[in-house]
């Protein structure tokens, strides 16, 4: 709540949005291109094992695409955000906390909401799907690859039937759901920073917790999303 | 300028202040003195709204700051400037930075006009030239240094020292000293430090206040105190940990 209210009080800084920007979507691009790569190769091979034995081989594409689009994609992006991301922030903040340079800030006069949380809420709302859509890319083209040379799958019966079943809803859907996740991350992650108690322990158990209930949240919330997006975009 | 009346405040089961009253006038150089653990820095972080008291009030030129929310507080501590114990310097930013960040984020000013103000500032308490430097690369000494220019360059009313010399060696401290009676004699701020040190304490006051057992247990001039004979003052000033057979 506070976040938002920021809005209203304080521009946040340009200098550290792009800071924050360059160190959460450009750092963690690493990551989630490996995570995207892995995920829609295995996720190639395992769905072409079940379909070849009902002779649905050049279906894989099709589940791959949606599967990475609208569950896999968003939800393991964010899990590996959590732990780069989401685990730093928590860290930092919580090292300003227990060496009182939050305290510093306040008494000059700025709210650690506005200088701190702000620019790392509003640049994982604004990396968090890119960087979905980039692994979302990265595991379909990693799972084609596969698909046709390691398995045997014929290109043009792949592409078709993936662009034939994948609707925009399904991409849009992992899009909003990665959204939804970038700002749980921040929040869940500048709140136990910010309310860290104690020293290097206190720090370590802070970011401990943040890391396991973002990762909690994201789950329970993507099974919601999946239920709410599904009725918004089919019914 | 303060007023503090009837604060109380417990962490957990421990009440750390019982009751403390005291007032301070525009201009005064007062330093609370205490024991180890005995409330200072949290009476302090009281009088900047960085802690909220259990009961009791706290008027800052006539405002309650007991009742207001953090945002209403960042306009009071406006007039403030405050020394952390270990400096408390943003450890991303270099020290040109840490000692400029209220004056940006105000953005009241052209950047030659900052610049000129952290020259100043770092000039004051005798640093110049190493605004390039990152915290990690200063000693303790020059740390509190940094931090008391960051506290001062924006020409606050009030200047809170929070154990400005703990930590630091002898020549080191009486250099901080020197500094809190310099800011203290030529910007004409109000200075208000805790602080176990004696002689800080008789360098940078001209009036003291003794925190015992969570209240004010005495106050007045410098001179006065530490020549106290009262046996709790006489042993907290002269180091004395157990009473004297002739007591």
């Amino acid at each position: 709540m506070e976040s938002i209210a920021s809005f209203h009080h304080q521009r946040p800084s340009w200098k550290d949005f792009i800071y924050q920007l360059h160190f959460i979507g450009v750092k963690s691009q690493s990551v989630v291109i490996t995570t995207g790569a892995a995920t829609g190769m295995v996720l190639c091979a395992q769905t072409f094992l079940q379909f070849h034995k009902v002779k649905m081989d050049t279906a894989t594409g099709a589940v791959v695409s949606i599967g990475m689009s609208s569950e896999l994609g968003p939800v393991l992006a964010a899990l590996m955000l959590t732990g780069r991301v989401g685990a730093s922030m928590t860290a930092e903040l919580g090292t300003m906390k227990v060496t009182e340079q939050i305290d510093a800030l306040r008494t000059l006069a700025a709210h650690p909401v506005d200088t701190l949380v702000m620019p790392r809420f509003l640049a994982l709302l604004a990396s968090a799907p890119l960087l979905t859509a980039e692994s979302v890319v990265v595991g379909i083209v990693s799972s084609w690859w596969v698909g046709v040379n390691l398995l045997g799958i014929d290109s043009a019966y792949y592409l078709v039937n993936m662009t034939r079943y994948t609707d925009p809803p399904d991409v849009l859907t992992g899009l909003i759901k990665s959204f939804v996740f970038g700002a749980i991350i921040a929040v869940v992650s500048c709140h136990k920073g910010l309310t860290c108690q104690g020293g290097a322990e206190g720090v370590g158990k802070a970011t401990t917790e943040a890391v396991v209930a973002a990762s909690i949240s994201i789950l329970i919330v993507n099974f919601f999303l999946t239920l709410f997006l599904s009725r918004v975009f089919y019914s | 300028m303060i007023e503090v009346r009837d604060v109380t405040k417990k962490f957990g089961n421990q009440t750390v202040l019982q009751g403390v009253s005291l007032d301070i006038q525009r201009g005064e150089a007062v330093v609370i003195i205490g024991r180890s653990g005995g409330g200072k820095s949290i009476l302090l972080k009281h009088l900047i709204g960085l802690l909220q008291p259990d009961s009791g009030t706290i008027r800052v030129d006539g405002e309650d700051i007991t009742t207001m929310d953090e945002r209403s507080l960042l306009r009071v501590r406006r007039k403030y400037g405050m020394l952390f114990q270990m400096a408390a310097l943003f450890d991303s930013l270099t020290v040109e930075e840490n000692v400029g960040f209220v004056l940006r984020r105000q953005g009241l000013e052209s950047e030659t006009e900052i610049r000129r103000r952290i020259d100043e500032a770092l000039d004051m308490v005798e640093l110049p030239g190493i605004g390039h430097k990152m915290p990690s690369e200063l000693s303790g000494g020059m740390r509190k240094r940094v931090g008391l220019a960051r506290a001062i360059v924006y020409r606050p009313e009030i200047v809170l020292y929070d154990e400005p010399t703990t930590g630091l060696d002898p020549i080191a401290a009486d250099n901080i000293d020197r500094l809190i009676r310099r800011v203290w004699e030529t910007l004409h701020v109000t200075s208000i430090a805790v602080t176990h040190d004696m002689k800080s304490a008789r360098t940078i006051s001209n009036r003291i206040l003794m925190l015992h057992e969570g209240r004010i247990y005495s106050e007045g001039p410098t001179s006065q105190i530490l020549e106290s004979t009262d046996p709790v003052i006489y042993r907290f000033v002269n180091g004395i940990s157990t009473p004297q057979k002739s007591e």
